[in-house]
């Protein structure tokens, strides 16, 4: 099931572009000049995206070597010991917003350490399966229309962040 | 973001002049310069590939085809967007390459769709509800199939790796209705 769903998804993109230019073809579009066309506007909307992404990089990565990140998961952890969360969830439900490749390597160090079928894991799963890199999404995003007033839409991605990791959390209890 | 900018700076180096880590501070401000750069390379590629691709799709018109056949499930959640507008096929592909676990094509199609949403905007610079909604999507991550996750779980000699898959799906579609719940209960309280 899973090894026939990875086929599809493999498929999708190669069959999707043969559709494209196909039908483009019969529509009597020069899908080449088109392609080109189109392509020229990449530099333009990366140049936009770079100063938001160089921003929150330097302050996510600064964060992270100075110590901060560490007491702020201790920090987390005494706060919500009543609840009897492994401390691998707490540092997750952290890493996961800030940084994509740190969440990664979190998760293979989480399964490494506790065993590919420990309660950790499975709740790290969930929240690997289940959350984005919230910021880098808003960086990304923003930057590319240039959006300086975000209005309410942070606080309404941390909050939807923080029910995402107590949804994973339950979610694992229940199940297994 | 300027507030969380300033406080995960700030608190950053209070917290590295206390620590002594005050070196590997300064060398982390700068290896996140370079992962912007690499990242900004990478997207550069993936996101001229994708915005070559949807040109071919809006100069044959199969743009807003897809888009008129995806308007009456979009329209509930996008109230604002017009018949046949080309940002409902760029969120339907982006929703469906989220599903797919396609990572180097849902960003670009992200991008594009929040290029065409600023078409609508009026006021460029502020952001519309209907960016809001496009985003917290995006944060909820909608996806079928883990396959990055169940990989290292099979890398490490899981029992059954797949049998993660369900929770996860229950999990994002619950974090996802939650998601835009906030949304649209933020909306009903500062309005």
């Amino acid at each position: 099931m899973i090894r026939q769903l990875n086929t599809i998804s493999l498929l999708i993109i190669p069959l999707f572009l043969l559709f494209t230019v196909l039908y483009g073809t019969l529509k009597k579009v020069r899908v080449y000049d088109s392609f080109v066309a189109g392509a020229k506007e990449g530099p333009g909307i990366i140049l936009n995206i770079f100063p938001y992404l160089l921003a929150i990089f330097v302050a996510i990565k600064g964060f992270q070597a100075s110590g901060a990140f560490d007491c702020l998961r201790n920090l987390f952890y005494s706060a919500f010991s009543f609840l009897d969360i492994p401390v691998e969830v707490i540092s997750m439900s952290i890493v996961k917003p800030l940084s994509g490749s740190a969440s990664t390597a979190l998760f293979t160090d989480i399964v490494k350490t506790t065993g590919p079928d420990s309660a950790a894991t499975r709740m790290t799963a969930v929240i690997m399966g289940s959350a984005e890199t919230t910021f880098y999404v808003l960086a990304v995003y923003l930057g590319a229309v240039s959006i300086r007033k975000t209005r309410y839409l942070v606080p309404v991605c941390l909050v939807a962040d923080l029910i995402g990791i107590v949804t994973a959390v339950f979610v694992v209890r229940c199940l297994f | 973001m300027n507030v969380i900018w300033l406080i995960l700076l700030s608190v950053g180096i209070v917290f590295a002049v206390f620590t002594g880590n005050l070196e590997p501070f300064t060398q982390a401000v700068f290896d996140g310069a370079k992962s912007a750069v690499e990242i900004s390379l990478f997207l550069l590629g993936i996101v001229s590939v994708w915005l070559g691709i949807t040109r071919i799709l809006e100069d044959s018109g199969l743009i807003y085809r897809i888009a008129h056949v995806f308007r009456p499930v979009l329209s509930r959640l996008f109230r604002n967007i017009p018949d046949d507008h080309p940002s409902l096929t760029a969120i339907t592909l982006n929703i469906l390459a989220n599903l797919f676990g396609l990572g180097n094509a849902a960003t670009p199609l992200g991008i594009k769709a929040m290029q065409e949403l600023d078409t609508l905007n009026k006021d460029k610079g502020t952001i519309t509800f209907e960016m809001m909604i496009f985003i917290v999507l995006n944060t909820a991550s909608i996806q079928l199939i883990p396959f990055s996750v169940i990989g290292i779980l099979a890398a490490y000699g899981a029992h059954n790796p797949a049998e993660i898959v369900l929770p996860v799906l229950i999990a994002t579609a619950i974090s996802a209705v939650a998601a835009l719940f906030i949304l649209f209960t933020f909306r009903k309280i500062l309005k």
